[in-house]
């Protein structure tokens, strides 16, 4: 699988690279916790923090505003905080980057690599594309743009979902949005073949580009099959000053709703910008998921060598 | 009060929920893209043996139940409870019929049982997965008859019923699944 990816990158002279693990700056996104060692040695007399990637992806736009073209890299990432059935704190992820695409044109391409990948392994129906919101509508029947917090309570109560303590009473959508999407919504998506979601809540943008309306919607896509998430893309935010807005209000709600630490911003990744990001679109595809899909594996820990409870 | 965050969530764990016991059967880690984390349980209600559903925001914390599971001898029933011991303390607990349930019929004096408190208090009782029980009633056999095809029931000295081969007569001792309720084997003295 991994020559597969290899070759069709080849063939379509995308530039394989390779950046930093360790890196002097965190990820503020409040629920992604990164992992941290220390270096000591020459430039570092008292040691300091280094943070490992949870994503290539502010290395690989730095490559980008300096103009290297389209690029891709697989490596390993990591994660704090996060193991069961689909998680492990290490795994291996594909990320790539294509030049003048948008999320659309990026959604064609990832769904040509992964029914090339999975194709002789499962059978596969055609692949379909969704919004957000038709996702909700068809799988929750809610309107998750739209829905106050009586209707998300009651759509629960519906599907049997008993909400976290303190959820019941609250008006927080994104989390109302997030319980329902992965206990009613998620695990009836890409049922026997590739299904695409697009068009994601702004508040749930990341670092993608939100166009305006109502609501505003972020050009943000994510890739399901046999309910499992697989990947997940931006046509990517290339404003500078959105980004550091963006990246502040994580901080705050990091500190304020989820207890985390403060983490130093990317301030290379925001010169970058900066300096100019071409319009491009990216795309990080979980390979470890890939390999336990085409193996008809129901956890990681049956494709990892070893997971963490045995690293 | 003793808490649990849902990191140390693991079947088996046992948890308080509006004021009730409960073990956790199965625990998922679920976490959509770019978004909270949460874990998905499925509990037993040890009182009522019911099995729920729950969803916690991973990180979260839940009250720790005293329950813990100990090996005692069943010593005998005063017609309201049913006293067990302790082998190594000699310390005794009474349980009422609300935890022996239906295990009264394969408890034997002298056996060793597993005691679940709560608090202190017996919330459930479990026999031996296997016990040796006398025979006090069953129709008598056919002589020859050593295939146990078809089988007969019997009434054993606690009140148990069980399908006994054709063979097996009143006063012999027989061993049971005290879990399937199935008898497995004649057993000696």
């Amino acid at each position: 699988m991994l020559a597969h990816i290899r070759d069709f990158f080849a063939q379509r002279a995308v530039l394989e690279v390779e950046t930093p693990v360790l890196s002097a700056a965190g990820i503020p996104d409040p629920h992604l916790r990164s992992l941290v060692t220390r270096y000591t040695g020459p430039g570092a007399t008292h040691g300091r923090e280094l943070y490992l990637h949870s994503s290539p992806e502010f290395a690989m736009k730095r490559l980008l505003a300096a103009g290297s073209g389209a690029i891709y890299q697989l490596g390993k990432v990591f994660r704090d905080g996060e193991a069961g059935r689909l998680h492990n704190p290490e795994f291996t992820l594909l990320e790539w980057y294509r030049i003048g695409y948008d999320h659309r044109a990026l959604m064609s391409e990832v769904a040509e690599l992964v029914t090339g990948l999975l194709s002789v392994h499962i059978p596969l129906a055609a692949t379909e594309s969704l919004s957000y919101q038709e996702v909700f509508q068809r799988h929750a029947g809610i309107d998750p743009h739209r829905a106050g917090h009586e209707q998300f309570a009651a759509c629960a109560a519906r599907h049997g979902i008993h909400p976290p303590d303190g959820l019941a009473g609250q008006h927080d959508a994104a989390l109302w949005r997030d319980l329902l999407l992965s206990h009613v919504v998620e695990p009836r998506l890409g049922v026997g073949r590739l299904t695409f979601v697009y068009d994601y809540p702004a508040s749930q943008a990341a670092l993608a580009r939100v166009r305006p309306g109502d609501p505003p919607l972020a050009s943000r896509f994510e890739l399901y099959v046999n309910g499992i998430e697989l990947a997940n893309g931006f046509h990517e935010l290339a404003d500078a000053a959105e980004q550091r807005t963006r990246f502040e209000r994580q901080l705050h709600a990091r500190a304020v709703a989820a207890g985390l630490p403060a983490v130093p911003l990317d301030e290379r990744l925001l010169a970058a910008l900066t300096a100019g990001l071409p319009d491009c679109a990216g795309v990080a595809l979980g390979f470890d998921r890939l390999a336990m899909l085409a193996a008809g594996a129901r956890t990681l820990a049956e494709v990892l060598a070893f997971p963490v409870d045995r690293a | 009060m003793a808490t649990y965050s849902t990191n140390e969530f693991r079947p088996g764990l046992k948890i308080m929920l509006d004021n009730d016991p409960y073990s956790i059967i199965e625990n998922e880690f679920v976490k959509p893209g770019k978004g909270q984390a949460f874990n998905r349980v499925r509990i037993r209600n040890l009182k009522t043996g019911r099995v729920i559903e729950r969803t916690f925001k991973s990180g979260d914390s839940v009250e720790a139940a005293d329950v813990v599971d100990t090996e005692m001898q069943y010593l005998y029933n005063d017609g309201q409870f049913w006293h067990f011991m302790r082998p190594d303390t000699f310390e005794q607990i009474a349980a009422d019929k609300t935890a022996i349930g239906d295990n009264t019929k394969w408890l034997k004096e002298q056996d060793i049982c597993v005691v679940t408190l709560w608090n202190g208090v017996p919330l459930t009782v479990d026999p031996p997965n296997t016990v040796v029980l006398k025979i006090v009633e069953t129709d008598p056999g056919v002589r020859g008859d050593t295939s146990g095809g078809g089988g007969k029931p019997a009434t054993l000295e606690t009140g148990a019923v069980v399908r006994v081969p054709l063979f097996i007569q009143t006063g012999e001792l027989v061993k049971v699944n005290t879990r399937t309720g199935e008898y497995l084997a004649r057993a000696k003295e």
